[in-house]
């Protein structure tokens, strides 16, 4: 008997305490509720007071206006062409370090793994202004290759692609080698093939940390036409007029692939932050 | 080891230094495989860094030829701005206030999910969220619920709290600030020590269970010290972040009203492409620099008092 209405106790215990953490997720969700709310309905709605939960009338077709005419469909292919270039970059050149960092011997090998690791240590607002210098020098302010390439070559990959190179046996490689094969078609037949998960590891966080970029962007793209989407979502806040419902659906666009990743990829990411939980206790 | 030299002569020295034909091969194979890196982390990080230490002692304008001042940026720094104080102030309330209630909330968060008997994925997903999200479409998004007459307004209008406009007000700006970037930030914090509290051996718990020590024990005792390590991890990363913020106060306060929510990396930016002033913003970069190392060195050498670490 006792132990039954322990049991029951405990079961309303348990319901108490996924219903009280189902509370607090569904108001931490809320912005992203009143984001897409207001993104559906009329300006004059957004503006109006007592304000509304639910749009009066969805406008749904406010999505393929901003889309259109503000530019943020231009915009959305400006960050994704820019966030999957430096991705390319920066996976083909930390696989290139890391490979040299973990298989070849060369003098002064060491020395210079700890120089790419001392450079993590500098916070990137410190570089922005020699940075736009140097952009600036090369004549690249408001191009593609400006916003790009400063900030494709960081060294943080080839650190991570190193960790797991080591991994790899080296017996996988070495029948290759005694078959004449050379280093380039090793890394790229033998070595990349069994990297994808540290190589998906750093695509996903290189393009979400570049699709979320604002600073740089928003320094080196002056022009309005090749500015990326955080950049080009502030061109309409200071205009006469905001148009909020626009900016609210240009938001719900720029957040639309984080979302998707972080839901469809969450046992990947939830392993990679684990994998800093375990080393955090070394 | 001079004997040995002698006698085979300069091809053993270059073994020495150099290993074999073989090894030479490989060294000039990873020449041309670091090559790229290389030349990218010259001209964008090497470059750049002494650039900006030289900088610093510049008066250079962008325009026009840059002229050594000596340490006056610096004197001016601290001694003549009258925004400097106000802007280190702000920088040092924010990074304060944030850390804090980051580790806590996220700590509580990743208790709370560690406790559940499902779902528990789910629930990591939904505070992770914002931490994949432009931080310039979070700051808007606040911007609407902390505009004059919106949700926020609505919501305390109604509870009959009032108080004035949060993002307009003084000292509510700063506030407004925190809070959105708490809203960003405790996602990251929560996953990696949810996942730290997953590490936690079951066998631990069970024996402390045994030895009849409750929950709350149990947490102060064994779980909280097993994962002091992550946790320390976790607040110099956040430390170190929150000391460069600027995404959420370009979009909702510009640093405004007044000087209340100016912080250093706003700082950098106004001064650097606002009124183009490259040397005097490289000091203040050169200062936040500093800052990160102090603030880094004192979390270090605290840990030796809480961190627990197994051997």
């Amino acid at each position: 008997m006792t132990t039954k209405s322990r049991t029951r106790f405990s079961l309303a215990l348990d319901i108490l305490n996924h219903g009280g953490l189902l509370i607090v997720a569904l108001i931490f969700l809320f912005p992203f509720f009143w984001m897409v709310t207001n993104a559906v309905r009329s300006n004059a709605e957004v503006m109006a007071y007592p304000v509304r939960i639910l749009p009066h009338v969805f406008e749904w077709d406010n999505f393929a206006k901003a889309w259109t005419q503000l530019p943020f469909g231009r915009f959305f292919f400006n960050s994704l062409f820019v966030a999957s270039s430096v991705t390319v970059i920066t996976v083909i050149v930390s696989c290139l370090s890391g490979y040299a960092f973990a298989r070849l011997k060369f003098p002064g090998r060491d020395a210079l793994l700890m120089a790419y690791l001392g450079t993590l240590m500098v916070p990137a607002i410190m570089l922005i202004i020699p940075l736009f210098l140097i952009v600036n020098s090369l004549g690249m302010v408001n191009t593609f290759q400006g916003v790009i390439l400063p900030v494709a070559f960081g060294t943080f990959g080839a650190f991570l692609m190193r960790q797991f190179f080591l991994s790899i046996p080296m017996e996988l490689e070495e029948a290759a080698r005694i078959d004449g094969a050379s280093r380039l078609r090793i890394l790229v037949s033998i070595i990349v093939p069994l990297s994808m998960p540290a190589i998906g590891l750093l695509s996903l966080f290189t393009f979400i940390g570049q699709w979320n970029n604002f600073l740089w962007p928003l320094i080196v793209m002056t022009g309005s036409d090749n500015a990326t989407l955080p950049v080009g979502l502030t061109y309409f806040q200071t205009q006469q007029g905001t148009q909020w419902n626009f900016i609210m659906a240009g938001a719900a666009l720029s957040m639309l692939p984080g979302v998707f990743l972080a839901i469809l990829l969450q046992k990947l990411i939830y392993n990679s932050i684990a994998l800093n939980a375990g080393m955090g206790g070394r | 080891m001079a004997a040995i030299e002698d006698v085979s002569g300069p091809t053993s020295r270059t073994r020495s230094r150099w290993g074999s034909r073989l090894d030479r091969r490989e060294g000039r194979t990873a020449f041309f495989f670091l090559l790229p890196g290389l030349i990218g982390m010259v001209l964008f990080l090497v470059v750049p860094i002494i650039a900006s230490v030289v900088l610093s002692f510049t008066n250079w304008k962008l325009l026009g030829t840059p002229q050594f001042v000596g340490i006056s940026n610096y004197v001016r720094l601290f001694t003549a701005d009258p925004q400097f104080w106000p802007v280190l102030r702000n920088t040092l309330f924010f990074t304060a206030e944030y850390l804090v209630l980051n580790i806590v909330i996220s700590l509580g968060l990743a208790v709370w999910i560690s406790s559940l008997k499902m779902g528990q994925r789910w629930f990591r997903v939904v505070f992770f969220l914002p931490t994949f999200t432009p931080g310039i479409a979070v700051a808007i998004v606040w911007m609407l619920i902390f505009a004059p007459g919106g949700f926020f307004d609505f919501i305390m209008r109604s509870v009959s709290i009032a108080m004035p406009s949060m993002l307009t007000d003084q000292t509510l700006a700063m506030q407004a600030i925190i809070i959105v970037s708490l809203w960003a930030g405790v996602g990251y914090n929560t996953v990696l020590f949810n996942a730290a509290l997953d590490m936690v051996p079951q066998s631990y718990l069970e024996a402390a269970r045994i030895d009849g020590a409750n929950a709350w024990q149990r947490f102060w005792k064994i779980r909280l010290p097993l994962i002091s390590p992550t946790l320390f991890f976790g607040t110099v990363m956040t430390a170190i972040t929150s000391l460069q913020v600027f995404d959420q106060i370009y979009v909702m306060t510009r640093g405004g009203p007044g000087n209340a929510t100016a912080t250093l990396g706003y700082a950098i930016y106004q001064r650097g492409f606002q009124n183009f002033q490259m040397g005097y913003a490289s000091t203040i970069a050169w200062v936040m620099f500093a800052m990160i190392m102090a603030l880094t060195a004192v979390q270090f050498w605290l840990q030796r008092k809480w961190v627990h670490y197994d051997n």
